[in-house]
């Protein structure tokens, strides 16, 4: 009998969680009931995330295996799984600054949360950050960095966000390897997060979920 | 009426109030080390594309900022500028992006991240590693030795009279020898930037040697790193995060044969430099890249190894953790007693490092960068004056901020030198 899709992903075991979808697919189970068990064990990652029991390479290694059994029941699709989103968010590393871990690691946890993350990427300018708040009318940005150079481009990017008349519109935060309390001061974003975790709470706050 | 003391007594004091402080003996006075990296870059306005293509302006540009600094310990140039721009060209080196190459003129080179070995390479990887690397790795990091795939294997240099001459049948292949004008061609490349390292490392050495007549100890002269980092970097952060639990053996496996080898450079470096520190940049065994249990088992024990083999050859390791690792000091208290810096940039909680590593280890590092870049000049002595009162008491520490000053304001530090030579006397 197969075991549970949403414990056995959650505990990351791979070839398990591989095995059920199989045998429930085998079943004739509806595939997107499966996605919804995948996306249900994604989130139980995203708390473990939260609680300090899992770190990068649990986040890694989970998105490994979703990807794998997204792989498995796609062809099997014939309608799209319903999400219900919170809200949009849109985030980025600013300009200057090609990494993208701190910043891959908030989407995520945005994602499992049930937000929809707009990631424009790393070395993003101000403009199109300008540009995509237009497009979706997300109501939140989030700047990340990780060298000191980007306290100075997160700055700006506040700044072109405020000289485009958006400012009223969205909320900023921040984060990343050089940013405090006193660079979220220096940028006039609305807020700075010490981890992924806060930035999900600050996008519920200001979002309006729980 | 004081005398001026002569740059050779200076270094002396300079040096023995940082040993002091390494071996928590309380020193005169907390001693001052600006993790400076690129700010001669700001501070005598010039870019980055410059100090990477005419690096004996950077140069001069750093030694001008440590005479106006007067630090007890430098950072060497060479450690942040390890490769300039000609070099960088030559080789077609993918791995990096650097001023003009990718990024703007006015910031810093940086790293690019990348699958360099693929998941199923461990076992050739295991079997040669230096074969491996001479025709897998460095073909893929550096596009003009892409050729490189095309020499035979390096176990065909054979231990014998003539060892390479005699392999004829392998020559004879028209595969191996046709592809010989190709592979000529990345020997070329190389020649062109071992020339351009050559000038470099002799201006280097110079600039170190000058750097001691003008009464200035660097804060190390060798260079290596942890296991985990140096193969992550290659393997890529995904890939290795993903071999911790699909192929854990192997992982942990490669990390024991590069242990000798990360020794020996440490080593090597820093004895051929004359300077017993040895740096270290610590990357992704901190606290929110892995877990205690994840560290504990792929990242501490190489680097404690590693860390031991230096101090058994009378080194001094540099431990320059570049996150927080607040998760990691008990880990710390295994190192014998006054014999490492340990560098804490990032938010590690140094209060809370002091209480735990005091009668350990020498810390180095916490005055918030965001301070040096935005602050004001109260906040910056405030902050110091918290530093030296609680992490310098009773001595065990350098003074030192939380990340690379590449964007300090010059005013802001001038102001923190000032006030940890002022404020941090031991009396």
């Amino acid at each position: 009998m197969a075991g549970d899709l949403i414990t056995t992903m959650a505990d990351l075991k791979e070839k398990e969680a591989l095995e059920i979808v199989q045998d429930r697919l085998g079943a004739g189970d509806d595939p997107v009931s499966i996605l919804n068990d995948a996306r249900r064990a994604m989130e139980i990652v995203g708390e473990r995330f939260a609680n300090g029991e899992y770190f990068i390479p649990d986040l890694i290694y989970s998105s490994e295996i979703l990807r794998e059994i997204t792989e498995i029941v796609k062809p099997k699709l014939t309608k799209e799984a319903e999400v219900k989103r919170l809200g949009k968010v849109i985030i980025g590393t600013v300009a200057g600054d090609i990494h993208d871990i701190g910043k891959d690691i908030v989407t995520f946890m945005l994602d499992v949360n049930g937000f929809e993350v707009y990631d424009l990427g790393v070395d993003v300018p101000a403009k199109e950050f300008v540009k995509k708040i237009k497009e979706t009318n997300a109501g939140i940005v989030g700047l990340s960095g990780l060298l000191t150079l980007t306290i100075d481009s997160m700055k700006e990017t506040v700044e072109a966000i405020k000289a485009a008349g958006l400012r009223g519109k969205v909320k900023i935060m921040i984060g990343g390897t050089p940013i405090d309390e006193v660079v979220r001061k220096y940028t006039g974003a609305d807020a700075y997060g010490p981890d992924a975790m806060a930035g999900v709470t600050l996008a519920k706050k200001w979002i309006g979920g729980k | 009426m004081k005398m001026e003391k002569s740059p050779e007594e200076l270094y002396k004091e300079r040096e023995k109030r940082v040993n002091d402080a390494i071996q928590l003996k309380v020193p005169d006075r907390v001693p001052f080390f600006p993790f400076t990296h690129f700010f001669a870059v700001k501070y005598t306005g010039m870019t980055f594309e410059e100090a990477f293509y005419d690096p004996d302006k950077f140069l001069a540009a750093n030694k001008k900022m440590n005479m106006d600094l007067e630090p007890d310990l430098y950072f060497p140039p060479m450690f942040v500028l390890n490769t300039p721009g000609q070099v960088l060209e030559a080789l077609d080196v993918k791995v990096f992006k650097w001023p003009g190459h990718g990024v703007s003129p006015y910031h810093t080179h940086q790293f690019v991240e990348g699958e360099y070995i693929k998941a199923d390479e461990y076992d050739a990887l295991l079997k040669d590693p230096s074969d491996f690397l001479m025709r897998t790795i460095i073909p893929r990091v550096c596009g003009a030795l892409e050729p490189f795939t095309t020499l035979p294997p390096l176990r065909s240099f054979r231990f014998s009279y003539l060892g390479i001459v005699l392999n004829y049948a392998l020559y004879g292949m028209p595969e191996v020898g046709n592809a010989f004008p190709e592979a000529a061609g990345a020997f070329e490349s190389v020649l062109k930037a071992v020339r351009e390292m050559m000038k470099w490392g002799t201006s280097g050495l110079a600039f170190d040697q000058e750097m001691r007549e003008l009464g200035f100890p660097a804060v190390a002269g060798g260079f290596t790193g942890a296991p985990f980092d140096l193969f992550s970097f290659v393997r890529g952060m995904r890939g290795s995060m993903l071999d911790m639990y699909r192929q854990p053996d192997k992982l942990l496996e490669v990390m024991e044969r590069m242990l000798p080898r990360v020794i020996w450079a440490g080593v090597t470096t820093a004895k051929m430099s004359g300077n017993p520190g040895v740096f270290m940049g610590l990357h992704r065994g901190t606290d929110t890249f892995m877990s205690t249990k994840q560290f504990e088992t792929f990242y501490w024990p190489t680097l404690k190894r590693l860390t031991l083999a230096l101090i058994d050859e009378g080194l001094i390791p540099f431990l320059g953790w570049e996150e927080k690792c607040d998760q990691r000091l008990e880990f710390l208290t295994e190192l014998p007693k006054g014999k490492v810096i340990c560098f804490f940039a990032g938010k590690t909680d140094v209060f809370k490092a002091k209480e735990i590593l005091g009668n350990t280890m020498c810390i180095a590092g916490n005055m918030p960068i965001s301070l040096l870049q935005t602050g004001t000049p109260e906040q910056v002595k405030d902050y110091a004056k918290r530093l030296i009162d609680v992490v310098g008491k009773d001595g065990g520490f350098i003074m030192s901020c939380s990340s690379v000053m590449d964007e300090a304001d010059p005013e802001l530090v001038k102001v923190w030198a000032d006030f940890t030579k002022e404020y941090g006397v031991y009396r």
